[in-house]
């Protein structure tokens, strides 16, 4: 620890030495998100697709621990709907009267079950990289759902005499270009309820538009109280403002 | 002394026996009087006293809901951001305002700079000022910690060790401020305990500062002694509005931030728990530090570099003894204007710096930049002795009212009651 932060202060501190440039990805490409803007909105059905891409492929690895079936409203679905829905994972709850942890099938109050038990299992089941939990990803990486959906579509053959490490993929938008997620999606690789074609930019598009979700729930209150918030205030200045040449108008 | 009457009998009746309703009427009603002549750039001393108020009180309701432990912390903001109710808006207003109260309090120094608000016999007035400038940096710099995200974490390791740097004590100064061998639960508890308690201490030092303000009463734009009711009107009808069209316009910017762009002065690596194990590519504090910053890496020595870092505020506490020219404002100063907008920009430009790695032409510059901002305090020591100021005129009145007018018509209601 003390090496550590020793090291991180060297790190700062040192000038010119040490500090090697992290790798940055490539350049992120900007989509036109529905809930980008002032006026900006979630599409639910977008969303729905976006939760059906975590289930089916992202759930494998990564966790959405934040998230309860019962915030799952939100995208549209009924409390029936949803109720079914938790019910499909099992929970860890307990310990009993005999004092056993046990397995339970999920409630609309549960929170989305991570797959891995802890952090140090997740790494072990995946060649020593945890797979982070999702929950805060849009907020947590510069550029946010461009990134995410960059970072899903960005798996290329790497350039001639790029030599990727053992068990590493090649990945323009990832920082140092090796990323240790094996390309997640492809053409078809979930059947969308919705029957839109799912293409794997048309996934990565949709499971972006999710994580933006899970990371900002309150996006569209955010934005609708912010357009009546600042227009109050813009015609409130403009009075106060006529009230202050008013009460200055005998000195000048 | 104070003019300050009523026909209400219950008020006159508190009056009589806690006069508080003259207390306030002298300090921001129509018993304070204040230069006629102040500008805009006047608003930002009260715009800074109610970003502290929103601060406090958005602090303490979200200080209801967040738990001061490591394991807890990052998951109890993130239950405020989606559980509790109306907590992501309490949140981002607190988030946000800090960077606001920055905002205007620097605007709020510079003017200071550019009029010489700072000189006699406001040295006191400006020294307090310095005072709540430090206290704001050591109380946003522990609120940042809180969130336990790993901009926190690295950012108070980074910062903490900082003082290893002092000969022989150093680190067993880290250690006692850590409470224990590296950043951790005492840590975390120390600084939320302290970062809740510095706002108050702020409000002492407000206190004081407006004290010293009220002896003398407001600098204004020519910086000359306001003398006479001619130079003179009641900070209440006329600043109250002025003000209250400055608090408008703060809210207005405030708000387009809090609901459009909440975490654009964030850093993206705060919303991942902080994780002792894993360094982030780039450590950079809030941008309210990074001049600071850029200055502390500019200097090949630690100690030395950590000696100017603090240097470049302590200097602050002098200055009204090394810019010793009479002339106030650089209105009449054509040197030192000049001088004023260089080290402006020399600011921007150290923040800017601070933003980006140590190495190649940004070092260069971060170097150069640093050595300027010191230099910039030689220079007007210099120039208060060499520099021909131009000619100030002999009254507020004369300069405002080209020789003439009439005294202000509140202040003529007020001597007719």
């Amino acid at each position: 620890m003390k090496t550590l932060t020793a090291a991180a202060l060297a790190a700062v501190i040192a000038l010119g030495a040490g500090q090697a440039a992290a790798a940055e990805g490539a350049a992120l490409p900007k989509y036109d998100w529905s809930f980008s803007g002032v006026f900006g909105h979630f599409d639910r059905a977008e969303l729905q697709r976006g939760l059906q891409v975590y289930r089916e492929v992202c759930s494998a690895c990564h966790g959405l621990k934040y998230v309860a079936f019962r915030n799952l409203e939100a995208l549209g679905y009924s409390e029936d709907e949803i109720k079914q829905m938790s019910t499909e994972y099992s929970v860890v709850d307990g310990p009993n009267d005999e004092g056993e942890m046990f397995e339970r099938p999920g409630r609309p109050s549960d929170y989305f079950p991570s797959p891995f038990p802890n952090d140090k299992a997740a790494a072990a089941a995946n060649n020593g990289a945890a797979p982070p939990d999702l929950s805060l990803m849009a907020k947590a990486r510069p550029g946010g759902p461009d990134y995410t959906r960059s970072l899903l579509l960005g798996y290329e053959d790497p350039p001639a005499g790029f030599e990727a490490l053992e068990g590493l993929n090649y990945n323009i938008y990832f920082p140092g270009n090796q990323i240790a997620m094996a390309p997640p999606l492809f053409d078809e690789a979930v059947e969308y309820a919705d029957g839109t074609e799912a293409t794997a930019e048309q996934m990565a598009t949709d499971v972006a538009s999710f994580l933006m979700w899970t990371a900002e729930p309150y996006l569209e209150e955010r934005h609708s109280m912010g357009v009546k918030v600042v227009l109050f205030l813009l015609v409130f200045t403009g009075l106060l403002y006529a009230a202050k040449r008013k009460v200055w108008s005998d000195l000048h | 002394m104070s003019g300050f009457k009523t026909n209400n009998a219950v008020i006159r009746w508190i009056e009589y026996r806690l006069p508080i309703f003259s207390f306030l009427d002298d300090a921001v009603g129509s018993g304070y009087p204040t230069p006629r002549n102040l500008n805009y750039w006047w608003n930002f001393g009260s715009l800074a006293g109610l970003a502290l108020v929103i601060m406090m009180l958005t602090g303490i309701m979200l200080a209801m809901q967040y738990t001061p432990h490591v394991i807890f912390a990052f998951d109890s903001v993130e239950r405020i951001m989606r559980d509790v109710n109306s907590g992501w808006l309490l949140r981002y207003i607190h988030m946000n305002g800090g960077s606001f109260f920055f905002i205007v309090v620097y605007i709020h120094i510079f003017r200071g700079l550019y009029y010489g608000s700072y000189k006699a016999p406001r040295e006191l007035l400006w020294i307090l000022g310095v005072v709540i400038l430090l206290l704001m940096m050591a109380t946003a710099f522990m609120g940042y910690v809180l969130p336990w995200g790993q901009m926190s974490f690295w950012g108070a390791t980074v910062i903490t060790n900082l003082f290893s740097a002092i000969p022989l004590i150093g680190e067993s100064i880290v250690t006692w401020l850590w409470g224990g061998f590296a950043v951790d639960n005492p840590t975390l508890n120390r600084f939320y305990a302290l970062h809740y308690l510095l706002p108050f201490v702020i409000v002492g030092a407000v206190v004081l500062h407006i004290w010293a303000l009220h002896r003398f009463g407001s600098s204004n734009p020519l910086g000359i002694e306001a003398n006479g009711p001619q130079d003179k009107i009641p900070f209440h009808p006329y600043y109250t509005a002025k003000d209250a069209f400055g608090v408008g316009v703060f809210l207005v910017l405030f708000a387009a931030i809090v609901f459009f762009a909440p975490n654009l002065f964030g850093e993206p690596d705060n919303y991942i728990p902080a994780n002792p194990l894993s360094t982030p590519a780039h450590i950079v504090p809030e941008w309210y530090f990074l001049p600071y910053y850029a200055i502390l890496r500019a200097i090949p020595d630690k100690l030395l570099g950590v000696v100017a870092m603090f240097g470049s505020i302590l200097i602050l506490f002098v200055l009204p003894w090394i810019d010793r020219s009479p002339v106030r404002s650089a209105k009449f100063r054509p040197i030192y204007k000049q001088f004023f907008w260089i080290f402006l920009a020399d600011c921007i430009v150290l923040g800017y710096i601070g933003a980006k790695p140590p190495e190649g032409v940004f070092l260069i510059v971060g170097r150069l930049a640093t050595a300027y901002y010191f230099l910039h305090f030689f220079i007007i020591f210099v120039l208060s002795y060499v520099e021909r100021p131009r000619p100030l005129p002999s009254s507020i009145g004369e300069a405002v009212l080209k020789g003439g007018g009439a005294p202000p018509a509140a202040m003529a209601r007020e001597k007719a009651q």
